[in-house]
């Protein structure tokens, strides 16, 4: 037992609940941003600016117009997708955090197939840069699962390192054999063709199609973890490794399905990113999103519900650093800070989940 | 110098930085603690040693700075994975993350600055040796500190009883509790201690290494060495091997360029990452092997009264 003597002799233990508790595990996310809050409130205050205008910069700004509620659904989009995919890795205990990765491959491949088209081509081959996004996200985590399965390489570190691989790569073919001719020598492809813009929404707004996929992607997602058998294999597996062999659950079925899904969810959202709000290929693609949606995914409790929640959140985040940045003249990373220490401070808060505080004098 | 010297000068230069990260993540692994926060790590001990050089001008207070700075942030991991018992994985991924927005924003002022020149470090008579002698004695101290590091954390391990016990509480923490040894401070003093480490190498890197800051400038050379304990098979003499032959990949890139090898800048940069997967697939090909060889309790975490 853990004990912490607190002066006048009282003592503080950490005591196992009986069983995990359902109101911490939706109340930690909540305390976990709270605390957040505050220590960003005292990093704006230490930095000599305003916090309520620092907070308001992150939490109202993002949120007070039409065109703003749209900015954040295009960030929030390729997060959900990304996020869904990790939550299915993390419920089966694949170590997937390689998802930038995929979602760079997935941004490449889309973007080839968009690359094709010509002033002729009709709207369908908005449906083959979808596709191309998806297989080339599938074959990148394919990759690591492969390695995972037949060489018993460690997922964390083979999906890490491809990370650094797929940048490399998309840098190469925007540096060379994609590069603009009449880009003036900026290391970019062409601008796609009209006809590979993934369909707006609303005319005026970027917001497109994509938001609707990832939430359509949720539903999906919950029908497969509570509804499929296969889905409560993959979790079984997760919780209790001994438990799915003894039923004759495939590890390795649930190793493959897990990362082909997550690997398939990041590149469709990398695809939706390039020929969306994007619209070529640049060395500016990677944003980070794929480390994000890992914590989106944790701070969402790899639910489906929760992870919609998380990326709005994320994506207040990566708006707030933005304005951050051109309103009070505080560098972007700050949105990195902050997400770190949500991370940070949801891990800590979520000891309450399994454990009580109790004071004794 | 030669193109031979330059090159067997800039390996050791570039394994360094990996094999004290490496050796730091060694310590911790063995006392069962598996830290994938070290990029983060790394990434603020190099901004925070750097910072500090700039400001008072002395390498060895930079060295300080980002030792501490890795200690801080490792100790912090200590006490969430160790007495609030939160997932290793998920607690140190949250410090890699961290630590990469943490360090661009605390460096966003530092991009512009340049440390000044400093002495040359020759060992006299052994840096006159014609061809090795100017690559591998004109070294800064940090170089020939991490070989002794390596020496002495094998004699630890291997040859002290206090080595003895923080091998037990990785092995079997169970069984050392028994004994009556303190099980989550001995893994907490492993994980300051390698955060430590990693602190020392992140600083290496932006004050002597590269010298510079620049956001993201580790660039996996975190995940690289946690890569390399496995590689290792969890020796040190292996780390430190592993290190160096890294830091020849890694330059590799640079001699190819050199004679004119006609492949683009950023495939060759692929190269530590590339050999990084190939390696760490054929060394863990014989799952029985890394069974035998690994902590037995790496990664899992200890309730004393469980």
């Amino acid at each position: 037992m853990d004990e912490w003597v607190v002066g006048e002799g009282r003592v503080i233990s950490l005591e196992a609940r009986p069983a995990q508790s359902n109101f911490w595990s939706i109340a930690s996310p909540l305390l976990a941003l709270a605390i957040t809050v505050v220590i960003g409130a005292l990093i704006f205050a230490a930095m000599g600016k305003d916090p309520i205008r620092g907070l308001g910069v992150f939490f109202w700004e993002p949120i007070k117009s039409t065109y703003a509620l749209s900015e954040l659904a295009v960030k929030a989009t390729p997060l959900i997708l990304i996020a869904l995919g990790l939550a299915v890795c993390f419920r089966s205990n694949v170590w997937n955090i390689g998802a930038e990765g995929q979602y760079l491959i997935g941004a490449l491949f889309g973007g080839g197939v968009a690359l094709t088209a010509d002033a002729n081509t009709g709207g369908w081959i908005v449906v083959a840069i979808l596709v191309a996004g998806v297989i080339g996200g599938m074959l990148w985590a394919g990759l690591v699962a492969l390695l995972r399965d037949r060489f018993n390489a460690n997922e964390i570190l083979v999906s890490l390192m491809l990370v650094y691989v797929a940048t490399y790569l998309l840098t190469y073919m925007v540096y060379g054999p994609w590069k603009d001719p009449q880009g003036f020598n900026f290391p970019q492809s062409k601008t796609f063709e009209k006809a590979t813009q993934i369909p707006r929404l609303i005319d005026g707004l970027r917001m497109n199609i994509g938001l609707i996929i990832a939430l359509a992607s949720a539903a999906l997602l919950w029908v497969f973890l509570f509804r499929t058998f296969r889905g409560y294999q993959l979790q079984v597996g997760g919780i209790a490794p001994a438990a799915a062999r003894y039923a004759g659950f495939s590890s390795r079925g649930a190793l493959w399905t897990a990362l082909l899904i997550s690997g398939g969810a990041a590149g469709l959202a990398g695809a939706l990113e390039v020929a969306g709000p994007i619209g070529q290929l640049t060395p500016y693609v990677p944003a980070g999103y794929g480390f994000a949606a890992i914590i989106v995914a944790f701070v969402g409790r790899l639910h489906p519900v929760g992870i919609v929640f998380a990326a709005i959140l994320m994506s207040m985040f990566y708006i707030g650093g933005e304005l951050a940045q051109s309103r009070l003249g505080m560098p972007k990373s700050l949105t990195g800070v902050f997400q770190g220490l949500l991370l940070f401070a949801l891990l800590a808060c979520d000891t309450l989940v399994a454990y009580r505080l109790r004071v004794r004098t | 110098m030669n193109e031979f010297a330059l090159l067997l000068a800039a390996t050791l230069n570039a394994g360094t930085v990996l094999a004290i990260a490496a050796l730091g993540l060694l310590i911790n692994e063995k006392a069962g603690i598996v830290n994938l926060g070290a990029e983060g790590i790394m990434l603020c001990a190099a901004i925070a040693g750097f910072a500090a050089v700039v400001h008072t001008g002395n390498d060895w207070v930079g060295f300080l700075a980002g030792a501490g700075a890795g200690a801080l942030l490792a100790s912090i991991f200590g006490v969430l994975v160790i007495w609030l018992n939160t997932n290793q994985y998920a607690t140190g991924l949250a410090l890699s993350l961290f630590g990469v927005g943490f360090s661009a924003f605390a460096g966003v002022k530092y991009v512009q600055e340049k440390l000044p020149e400093r002495p040359n470090f020759a060992i006299p008579l052994l840096s006159d040796i014609p061809l090795v002698g100017t690559a591998i004695f004109k070294q800064h101290p940090i170089v020939y500190f991490t070989v002794l590091l390596a020496v002495g954390i094998v004699w630890f391990l291997y040859r002290t009883r206090s080595g003895l016990v923080l091998r037990s509480v990785g092995e079997s923490p169970e069984s050392a509790h028994a004994l009556g040894y303190p099980v989550r401070r001995i893994r907490l003093l492993a994980v300051v201690v390698g955060g430590a480490l990693c602190g020392v190498a992140g600083a290496y890197l932006s004050i002597i290494y590269t010298p510079l800051w620049v956001e993201g400038m580790v660039a996996g050379k975190g995940w690289i060495a946690l890569a390399l304990t496995t590689f290792a098979t969890w020796r040190p003499a292996r780390v430190l091997l592993g290190a160096y032959l890294f830091g020849g990949v890694t330059m590799l890139q640079f001699a190819l360029q050199s004679r004119g090898v006609e492949i683009s800048e950023q495939l060759l940069s692929m190269l530590p990452y590339v050999a990084t997967i190939v390696v760490l697939a054929l060394i863990s090909r014989n799952p029985a092997w890394i069974r035998v060889n690994m902590p037995a309790s790496l990664g899992r975490p200890f309730y004393p009264n469980a």
